[in-house]
């Protein structure tokens, strides 16, 4: 029997194709933009890891100096004699044709076993590996991605090792790094004793620093770029699942007198609802099977972007090759389940409660959505509390998340409350019977278009609210790469030397020579970058100060007043005159009160702003390399620096070009939303289309009354596709305060708690009158083929409606 | 006058196309009330939609008043159904998003004949005052097509068809709705052509024409 019932009620989707379309196809588009998202963030993640394992940081305590980035290789000498069981790393960044890699130094003979980056050699191999000409070991992608030309050891493929990293041995990394006699780090071993060295044994103050996790840390940073793309995932899977509930819902509505005839004739309810339980889980893995096969494709094309954004914002280095992972799939799949479950549990639980014999009475269509209206309008109040409790007091990433939430979820629901008043007034206002018509029927099919609608308002106001906060960034980006960057040429020396040359030789012929030097060092638990800049008009007159003490830069030159960026003031809570402690490399402390807070856009790190000779005094090692130039006669002293000092042209630029670059790095950062942007309204436009589509083969009985009144099909179809660009534009419209509210929530809330800084927020009516514009495309679009079918609605199919003999 | 000669009409199927109407003639006089009876499938349904103009027939002629049907284009036929036509459903067919007041005036008003003062002594006479804010979905049966009625007659049309008007209610119900019509119908001067099974309800007008085949097989004085 089960068969035979099974059977049955699939003939429907034989005799709809178009629905059957339709919901597969909504369920396929929710899970592939889901699972999508989840796979780049797996695959980020992965990437954390191995990097993480790769470097040892994610199980190993490190050793580092004291405000220091190197340090003397004869102290780990001196430290292994004193018994410590220690292994050196040498570790920096490689530029080699543009592209950043990270190079790794070890000791193979001291490392630890277990860490993945020791190679495993002999013979031949671990000679090569250890001897003067040295051996690379590395990931087969990133071995593809060295430039064929580079004066680089022989390169061997190994797995294991993270992307973009260069495994080598210590005297390979040195001097590919030009690091001759220094370390880096030093990795202290499992069985190694607890606590730090003793000065006297190396004659260096110690930080001991504990395992940063499987992640090695950068999974802090990033959590919220992660946040941010499940967020729109799961914006999408929502809009994705309107469809098919939409579609299930119609199913539903048209099934009705087969599921009656059924159980009239004897087949038990429950039986009946695990039929359908069984139509559906087939469906849905078979949506599902091919979302997470799109989701795939739609992961593979973004994670390039998404791999240069996390370089670009954190440093991270991510994969740009997507892995087949089974819990990735096996998870689409589930979420496909799980989707359309809850799109069709509404359907289900109808169909329980359906009572055998058909109700005589028409649709009362007025009273269930006066009702259906009360309660969205009392739940959407309720969202709207929250959000206002939650903008005075969310200090976290995922408060932040949830008011951004609560502000979509209370504004859609509130959506068909306040288009029906709207079109209430409309109806009130209106002259001519089919203008009053046109309003009570657009009030009418609200209670079919109305998740359509909510979909598009999501879109809408997530593209108002997301564009809104880049173009705002963009804007104040600009503004302060245009203050912070007042100096007219930037040049960067190839060694100290060198440095120390190009200062000398510009002095006499610039207005002025700027040093910008500085170290990386830990202030408290968390890096900190120390910078050094001079005492000079450029800083003074142009730098972005957010907040200061009177006479800020005069007291950087005493020593004992520091500048911090913004994101350093928000995250130890630090106010202009608090006090700092920065150590220095000797073991000594120096003080400092804060004279100001400047903004700082981009960077994830904390920063200290000091005196630039004060800085290499009291950090003596620290790289002479960079300096700023002052001058009117920009290109002849590029010209002539490059010719002198034989300079590449990555060494030596103007200011224009570091804006560029500034700007590309920028944009790229947003490609990957503004993708998923538009993916979104697509799913939207999708919703309206599949809503539409199915409203009109219901639709008939309503609209064949006024055709046999006398208006023609021609008639009805404008009047069809007026009301829905009417619906659609009313939404657009509604979507804009929503949609400042998301940027007020983005700029205010999540940017200052993910990324520390706060953003000024602009408004861009144009932006705006763009949207409007498109959503009135996606309405026309989603309503064309419906409305041109109603204008070719055969008299013979609206005559059906009258039919009495049925 | 209503005139219809020679009348034919056919439905594509998958094989072959399948007459309904083979030949239909007959004339009826203004002011006339004429009762179309047949089995099922002997193409009343058909015949009245024709006449109602809501379809194109393949051979023959209507004439409404000297009005030619044949050769209409959408627009003309769909100008004919609103000014002069008044059409009565077995489904009632009233628009749900407008309530009662608005369903009753409204083909009066989609074609410029509303008339204040006969809408409101309509809806009196309906019984409907009570019920103008009221929407469809609160109405029952009986009154829905009361509503129907009204709408049709709102207009004042030259023509009113019928179909099945009260196939849908309970006797009493139903008797009492075709003494509404047949008194507006009768007030207006309005000839009616309506389509039914009940011998009860031919018997109370002017004229029974019954349908075998596609043609037509009787003429009889009620």
């Amino acid at each position: 029997m089960t068969g035979l019932i099974l059977r049955t009620l699939l003939s429907h989707w034989r005799s709809r194709p178009f629905q059957i379309v339709t919901l597969l196809l909504g369920l396929i588009v929710a899970t592939a933009l889901w699972s999508g998202v989840q796979a780049i963030n797996a695959e980020a993640r992965a990437s954390y890891a191995q990097a993480a394992a790769t470097l040892g940081t994610d199980r190993f305590d490190s050793l580092r100096p004291r405000g220091a980035q190197r340090f003397d290789q004869r102290a780990y000498v001196a430290l292994r004699r004193a018994g410590w069981l220690v292994s050196p790393i040498v570790e920096g960044d490689l530029r080699l044709d543009g592209a950043r890699f990270r190079v790794l130094g070890i000791d193979p003979v001291t490392a630890p076993a277990d860490l993945p980056a020791r190679p495993d050699l002999q013979g031949d191999a671990l000679t090569g590996f250890l001897g003067q000409a040295g051996l690379i070991l590395t990931g087969a992608q990133t071995a593809g991605r060295l430039p064929a030309d580079a004066d680089l050891p022989p390169v061997r493929v190994m797995d294991g090792i993270a992307p973009r990293t260069l495994v080598m041995d210590i005297g390979t990394a040195q001097r590919l790094l030009g690091m001759s006699g220094q370390l880096s780090r030093l990795i202290v071993l499992p069985e190694a004793q607890d606590g730090i060295p003793p000065l006297a044994v190396a004659g260096i103050e110690w930080n001991r620093i504990a395992p940063r996790g499987a992640d090695g840390g950068i999974a802090a940073l990033t959590d919220s770029f992660h946040l941010n793309l499940t967020a729109f995932g799961f914006l999408a899977f929502a809009v994705g699942l309107f469809i098919v509930y939409s579609s299930i819902g119609l199913a539903f509505e048209q099934r009705k007198p087969m599921l009656r005839t059924l159980r009239a004739l004897g087949v038990p309810l429950r039986l009946l609802m695990l039929v359908m339980v069984v139509e559906l889980t087939a469906l849905a893995l078979l949506a599902g099977i091919a979302g997470v096969a799109l989701g795939y494709l739609i992961a593979a094309s973004l994670l390039p972007d998404v791999a240069a954004t996390l370089q670009g914002l954190y440093g991270a280095q991510v994969s740009g090759t997507l892995s087949l992972r089974p819990a990735w799939w096996l998870t689409g799949l589930a979420i496909a389940m799980g989707g359309a479950g809850l799109a069709a549990a509404d359907t289900l639980w109808r169909t329980a409660r359906m009572p055998l014999l058909s109700a005589a009475l028409p649709e009362a269509w007025h009273g269930a959505q006066r009702r259906a209206q009360r309660v969205q309008g009392i739940a959407a109040l309720g969202c709207f509390a929250l959000a206002a409790v939650l903008s005075q007091t969310a200090s976290s990433l995922t408060a932040g998340f949830v008011l951004m939430g609560a502000l979509l979820i209370g504004a859609a629901l509130s959506l068909p409350v306040m288009l029906s008043v709207i079109l209430g007034l409309g109806a009130r206002r209106a002259r001519g019977p089919l203008a009053q018509w046109g309003w009570a029927d657009a009030r009418q099919q609200m209670s079919r278009l109305s998740l359509a609608l909510m979909a598009l308002l999501l879109a809408l106001s997530a593209n108002i609210g997301v564009g809104t906060m880049v173009m705002s960034f963009r804007d104040t980006f600009t503004g302060w790469l245009d203050q912070r960057l007042v100096a007219e040429v930037y040049v960067t020396a190839s060694d100290a030397a060198q440095g120390q040359e190009i200062q000398r030789w510009a002095q006499g012929r610039v207005d002025a020579v700027l040093p910008i030097w500085s170290t990386e060092t830990r202030l408290g638990d968390m890096p900190a970058s120390i910078y050094g800049v001079a005492q000079h008009a450029t800083y003074s007159d142009h730098w972005p100060l957010i907040e200061e003490l009177p006479d800020a830069w005069q007291s950087l030159a005493s020593g004992q007043a520091a500048m911090i960026n913004e994101q350093m003031a928000g995250r130890r809570d630090l106010s202009p005159g608090d006090r700092i402690t920065v150590p220095l490399p000797d073991g000594g402390e120096w003080p400092m009160i804060v004279a100001a807070i400047y903004s700082d856009y981009g960077n994830p790190t904390d920063q200290v702003m000091v005196d630039v000779d004060l800085l290499s005094e009291r950090f003596p090692d620290i790289e002479r390399l960079r300096f700023a130039l002052r001058t009117d006669q920009t290109a002849e002293i590029i010209a002539e620096a490059r010719d002198r000092f034989a300079l590449p042209s990555d060494q030596i630029t103007d200011q224009a070009a570091i804006k560029a670059l500034s700007l590309a790095i920028f944009e790229r950062t947003f490609t990957v939303t503004g993708a998923l942007n538009v993916l979104t309204l697509a799913v939207a436009a999708l919703a309206l289309l599949t809503a539409m589509l199915t409203l009109q083969l219901m639709r008939l009985p309503w609209l064949a009354p006024l055709w046999a009144m006398g208006l023609t099909r021609a008639a009805l179809a404008r009047a069809e596709l007026l009301k829905v660009m009417a619906l659609a534009l009313l939404t657009a419209i509604l979507a804009i305060p929503v949609g400042l509210g998301v940027a007020w929530v983005l700029t205010n809330v999540i940017n200052v708690t993910a990324f520390g800084w706060r953003l000024p927020m602009n408004v861009y009516p144009a932006d705006w009158l763009r949207l409007i514009g498109l959503s009135l495309l996606t309405a026309a679009i989603a309503a064309g083929l419906p409305v041109l079918r109603l204008a070719r609605t055969a008299p013979r199919t609206l005559l059906g409606v009258f039919a009495s003999e049925r | 006058m209503l005139t219809i000669t020679d009348l034919h009409k056919s439905f594509e199927t998958a094989d072959a196309p399948m007459p309904v109407l083979r030949g239909v003639d007959m004339e009826i006089a203004t002011g006339e009330c004429v009762a179309l009876t047949g089995e099922s499938g002997s193409g009343k349904s058909t015949l009245l939609h024709l006449v109602a103009a809501l379809d194109t027939f393949d051979r023959g002629s209507i004439t409404l008043d000297g009005q030619e049907f044949s050769g209409m284009g959408d627009t003309a036929r769909a100008n004919l159904r609103r000014t002069r036509i008044g059409v009565i459903f077995q489904q009632f067919n009233l628009i749900p998003s407008l309530s009662v007041g608005d369903n009753l005036s409204f083909h009066a008003r989609l074609s410029d004949r509303y008339d204040a003062a006969w809408q409101a002594e309509l809806t009196e006479r309906l019984g409907l005052s009570e019920l103008v804010h009221r929407w469809p979905e609160q109405l029952s049966g009986g009154q829905q097509q009361r509503v129907a009625v009204g709408r049709a007659i709102a207009a004042r049309p030259a023509l009113v068809l019928a179909d099945e008007p009260t196939g849908n209610l309970d006797e009493a119900t139903g008797s009492a709705v075709m003494d509404l019509l047949l008194d507006l119908v009768a007030e207006t001067q309005a000839t009616l052509l309506m389509v039914t099974h009940s011998g009860a309800l031919a018997a109370r007008l002017n004229r029974r024409i019954h349908l075998r085949h596609g043609r037509v097989a009787e003429v009889a004085a009620a």
